[in-house]
């Protein structure tokens, strides 16, 4: 029997289409009849598939049915071919698109085609992948279920009564339904690593300045990242490959050398120096998830690698900082749409009126709950008791990880959500919310790498580990994840 | 340091953010909710610590030089209306353009 082209992995699937073997045509029309049998979105913006898993918010069957049979062109013309010929991806609703809308999840955005495009979309298409829809998220990236977006939320395709995480739920529900084998989505505080434990996939959020974030709708620019979802950790590779490296259009983006990520794959675990942090082991963690974190972490020392146990001493400050630095951010970031130059205008008494009229019913509930606090942390009077302090602390947060890693450590192993994926509904306070990031803030604060391999289950649900590296050790990030990935067979295909 | 009905209205209009009044009640419950755990940070002694950000991230600015931006499409097919290169927009003071719409595309 033919294997579904869908389920091949990505390496696998762009060999068979500059083989000849498949077309590139024949996969996105696959991606759509998927897309149509599992109420995974809606053709044009229609969006009355919200009972199914709405994942997909806006796609363009037939500019990507013209993606695909250029790349069958080239292939019948016999010209060369990027590493992602043929491979379909969907791309997280806040990266900018040419063909398609950028609405952030938010009515606020809504109908808004970007004048251009994002560099990690120009890298893809350059290297043969084809685009073929943008997916659901919470609005803005404020969220951890992707609940909240304007479009209704995403159901987890594990356990349909259950969130997919957030906020890139849709990209990890797009890659755990089968509908691609690598989605793109971005990470401010855990965005991609927990949405992939939540779904059972891999996710990584690069180094910061590893990936441009040019043509990333900004939420907490010191935060903000684009990070991959892949079915497993060759797909993730395979993205992350596409997409790293310099780019002058982003301020911040790094000039490092982007070794080749799949070579990782045969590096050793011998003499590799593992960090188990006990804070994020804490008494109050579920045993059954310390359990399979710590079968991971015993699968790595059986193919020779050293386990220590280390300490992040400020661990438990990271949630705290994290939720005052990037609302203030956010309040900042957020000003610009204020009916005058994007999407949205209503009307309302004077100027003063229309952007208050504009910001009010544009924005949903968690958007205007984060630029409230961060407006307030950053109000005269409150500055330095919230905002300066939030940001020692950040130092404080970065030194730890400095400390750890100088000791020889080549990477940490962690939990990388706190529980398995909850039901939709069952989380209303924001803070108890907000603690679903718990285990990976703290890499966004300090811009190492970190990625989600899955792990095992809790009660059928998957749940990941987390692996963290130094700055730009995406090479042993992906080494170790490989290695917990061959060893376990969770999640992984075969 | 407790979020009052007055400190929210304050930031709203300082975030140009229209809210009703059981709005206002609603979210003074819950910025407090939230403020309540900041309150960790206070005890932390941060005395001799400073806010170096960008090192704490590892990484490096460039010049912050003027590039061309790559639009899709000339200006002119982005602004709803041009006048001698200059976008024109409704008339913000009096919105004598009046009904509800869409803004211009700017990058």
């Amino acid at each position: 029997m033919t294997r579904d082209l869908l389920s091949l992995p990505a390496a696998t699937l762009r060999d068979r289409v500059a083989a000849g073997d498949a077309s590139a045509l024949g996969v996105v029309d696959r991606v759509f009849e998927r897309i149509r049998a599992t109420g995974a979105g809606a053709a044009g913006g229609d969006r009355s598939a919200t009972h199914g898993l709405n994942i997909v918010l806006w796609h363009d069957r037939e500019w990507s049915r013209a993606e695909g049979q250029a790349i069958d062109d080239r292939v019948i013309g016999g010209e060369a071919l990027g590493a992602l010929a043929g491979v379909p991806v969907m791309l997280k609703d806040n990266i900018a698109t040419l063909q398609l809308p950028t609405t952030c999840g938010s009515r606020i955005l809504e109908g808004y085609v970007s004048p251009y495009e994002a560099t990690a979309v120009r890298r893809l298409r350059e290297a043969g992948a084809v685009i073929v829809g943008k997916t659901n998220m919470d609005e803005f990236a404020m969220g951890s279920s992707t609940e909240h977006s304007a479009y209704g939320p995403t159901r987890n395709p594990v356990a349909p009564d259950r969130v997919p995480g957030g906020s890139s739920g849709g990209s990890a529900a797009a890659v755990a339904a089968g509908l691609v084998p690598i989605a793109l989505g971005s990470e401010t505080g855990g965005s991609v690593r927990q949405p992939a434990s939540f779904c059972g996939v891999t996710g990584i959020k690069p180094t910061y300045g590893r990936v441009s974030r040019y043509g990333l709708v900004a939420f907490a620019s010191s935060l903000d990242h684009i990070g991959v979802f892949g079915r497993s950790v060759d797909d993730a590779a395979m993205g992350l490959q596409a997409i790293a490296g310099r780019d002058v259009r982003d301020a911040t983006s790094a000039d490092v050398d982007v070794p080749d990520y799949r070579a990782a794959f045969k590096v050793s675990m011998r003499g590799v120096v593992i960090g188990r942090p006990r804070e994020y082991f804490p008494d109050s963690l579920d045993e059954r998830m310390r359990d399979v974190c710590d079968g991971a972490i015993d699968a790595l020392r059986s193919l020779g690698a050293e386990v220590r146990d280390v300490s992040l001493p400020h661990t438990n400050l990271a949630i705290p900082a994290y939720y005052i630095i990037a609302p203030a951010e956010a309040s900042s970031n957020l000003a610009r749409f204020d009916g005058v130059r994007y999407g949205l205008r209503l009307t309302g008494d004077g100027l003063r009126g229309m952007y208050e009229a504009t910001r009010s019913r544009g924005f949903g509930a968690e958007v205007t709950r984060r630029i409230l606090l961060g407006t307030y942390v950053l109000s005269a009077g409150y500055y330095d008791a919230y905002y300066r302090k939030a940001m020692q602390v950040r130092t404080l947060i970065a030194r730890d990880f400095r400390q750890v890693f100088a000791t020889g450590v080549h990477a940490l192993v962690t939990p990388t959500a706190p529980t398995p994926a909850f039901p939709i509904g069952a989380v209303s306070d924001p803070y108890e919310m907000y603690m679903s990031d718990i285990f990976t803030v703290t890499a966004n604060l300090v811009g190492v790498p970190a990625m989600s391999v899955p792990v095992g289950f809790i009660d059928g649900l998957p749940v990941g580990a987390q692996v963290i590296s130094p700055h730009f050790d995406e090479f042993g990030m992906l080494s170790v994840a490989y290695a917990i990935e061959r060893a376990l067979g969770v999640g992984a295909r075969k | 340091m407790a979020v009052s009905h007055e400190d929210v209205r304050h930031i709203a209009a300082l975030a140009r953010l229209g809210l009703e009044p059981d709005r206002v009640t609603l979210l003074v419950g819950e910025l407090n909710g939230i403020l309540a755990h900041m309150g960790a940070l206070a005890a932390v002694d941060t005395s001799t610590v400073e806010t170096d950000a960008p090192s704490a991230t590892g990484s490096t600015m460039r010049s912050d030089d003027a590039l061309p931006i790559p639009l899709a499409r000339a200006r002119e097919d982005i602004a709803p209306e041009m006048r001698d290169g200059f976008f024109l927009v409704p008339r913000l003071s009096t919105h004598e353009d009046g009904a509800d719409g869409h803004g211009a595309d700017e990058p």
